[in-house]
């Protein structure tokens, strides 16, 4: 099938993508890397939009630290984060994400805020981001504003962001020295949407759990994490069957994916315990 | 405010080596543009959302995919397609381990497969099966099975490792 447009312009900066935004009735839609938008588009799932392409902001690209914090720009791309020195050294759980989003043609054009603000529930950016304690960083007309990623998540396909807003960053903690980051996922294929994924996060304040293809959006398994904290394994696994609902569908039946989730953690922790021993 | 929007954009590019400008519709991809317009056939549009690599083209030195790209975002960019790289024989050596190897059978998945191909390639690294086939994991072929176009791919890594130690 054919994308329809409704028009399109090409964004200079940040302030003229917000003009543009806030210009287009309600018909605006950012285009970063395209490689969900598009896809969408082609397939008549989203149409007539007024398309504000950002993908030429250069200033939106790039990681850098600042103190204790790593930031990565909003259009970063998939190959970037996951060639990146800084964010393998202080973000290893990203790294490990690329090598399981997508394939490389779609990693040299996908962005990690487009991913973000895209919120499949599939995806492995948005659960790292919980996992990891981040901030997203947005602008709109009324200036810029940090959503901590516990809030950013809200359902299928849709955030905290605005419609006149801006996904312009993700910021996070720079991992502690022993701090250990582990991403496991099932898919079907290499490159495709997982099954089930979990991120496991031990840093000093405690553990961090989180999954994705659980659920309408990506979730923190705090029963499993607080089990973990206590050193006990199996009580985690019993708090994380009750904390998810997961969805059967063509994919994976919804009991299929609640046993995979516990395999996951099990295969996580012995990875820890590995990695610490 | 909304004529702040374009439904037909300017662009100017390269594409094959040579300077393109062109009109383009707000919602047409790169591989309509470069078939439909420009004529070059090579690549294919097939799934149209970005899960069989039929569309892999070189923009800006990466392989990307054609038809998750819009013509209008190529403003300024070097365009490659299997034509232009068959012109300047860039890929000759692994053209010909094709069909040395039986790696086409219909041929439609090939100019993406090559593209995809030549990124892994021009790393420099020898890369193993299992890495080669990791990085064509996103380029279906319907014919061959894949083991022939693994078979080429290696072959080609190896001749050019071993070129390079001469
Ligand atoms: C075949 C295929 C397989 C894939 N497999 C995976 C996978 O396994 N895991 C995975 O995580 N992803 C996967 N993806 C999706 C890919 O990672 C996308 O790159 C990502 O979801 C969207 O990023 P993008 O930059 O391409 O955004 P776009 O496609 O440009 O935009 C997506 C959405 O986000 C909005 N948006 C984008 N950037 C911003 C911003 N800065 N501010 C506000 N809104 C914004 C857009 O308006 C749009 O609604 C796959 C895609 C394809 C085609
Ligand atoms: S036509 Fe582009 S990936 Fe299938
Ligand atoms: S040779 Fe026919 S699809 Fe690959």
């Amino acid at each position: 099938m054919k994308a329809s447009a409704g028009g399109y312009a090409r964004a200079e900066s940040v302030g003229h993508a917000l003009d543009l935004l806030a210009g287009s009735d309600g018909q605006g839609r950012v285009l970063a890397g395209g490689q969900s938008l598009i896809a969408a588009m082609n397939m008549r799932l989203s149409f007539g939009d007024l398309l504000v392409d950002i993908s030429k902001l250069s200033e939106l690209s790039g990681v850098v630290v600042e103190g204790d914090t790593l930031r990565i720009g909003a259009l970063t791309r998939h190959a970037q984060v996951g060639a990146d020195p800084l964010a393998k050294t202080h973000a290893p759980l990203l790294t490990d994400a690329v090598s399981h989003i997508a394939h490389a043609a779609i990693r040299n054009r996908g962005t990690i805020g487009g991913a973000l603000a895209h919120a499949d529930p599939a995806a492995e950016f948005p659960a790292c981001a919980l996992a990891l304690g981040s901030t997203i960083h947005a602008e709109g007309p009324g200036g810029a504003r940090d959503i901590p990623a516990e809030d950013f998540f809200e359902d299928v396909f849709t955030t905290a962001l605005n419609e006149d807003e801006i996904l312009t960053a993700i910021s996070l903690p720079v991992a502690e020295e022993d701090e250990v980051q582990i991403l496991e996922e099932v898919a079907r294929r290499s490159g495709d949407y997982a099954l089930v994924g979990l991120c496991l996060v031990k840093r000093t304040a405690g553990h961090r759990v989180s999954l994705f293809s659980v659920g309408p959006k990506p979730i923190l398994a705090v029963g499993a994490m607080a089990a973990l904290d206590a050193g006990d394994l199996d009580t985690a696994l019993d708090a994380l069957s009750a904390e998810i609902d997961p969805p059967s569908d063509t994919q994976a039946s919804a009991a299929y994916r609640r046993h995979l989730a516990g395999v996951l953690l099990s295969r996580a922790v012995a990875r820890l315990k590995g990695d610490t021993a | 405010m909304t004529e702040m929007f374009r439904d037909k954009v300017d662009v100017s590019l390269t594409v094959n080596g040579e300077p393109v400008e062109a009109r383009v519709p707000a919602g047409q991809h790169m591989i309509d543009f470069l078939r439909l317009e420009l004529g070059l056939t090579g690549a294919h549009a097939s799934c149209e959302h970005g899960v069989c690599g039929a569309c892999t083209i070189r923009v800006d030195g990466d392989a990307v995919r054609g038809c998750l790209m819009l013509a209008a975002q190529a403003d300024g960019a070097e365009v490659w397609t299997i034509e232009g790289l068959t012109d300047t024989n860039a890929i000759s050596d692994l053209q010909d381990a094709f069909v040395a190897r039986n790696a086409l059978q219909c041929g439609y998945c090939t100019p993406g497969m090559l593209v995809a191909a030549e990124e892994l390639l021009s790393k420099g690294d020898l890369p193993s099966r299992a890495e080669i086939r990791e990085h064509l994991s996103g380029n279906y072929c319907r014919c061959t099975g894949y083991e022939a176009i693994i078979d080429a791919v290696e072959s080609v890594a190896q001749g050019r490792a071993g070129k390079g130690k001469a």
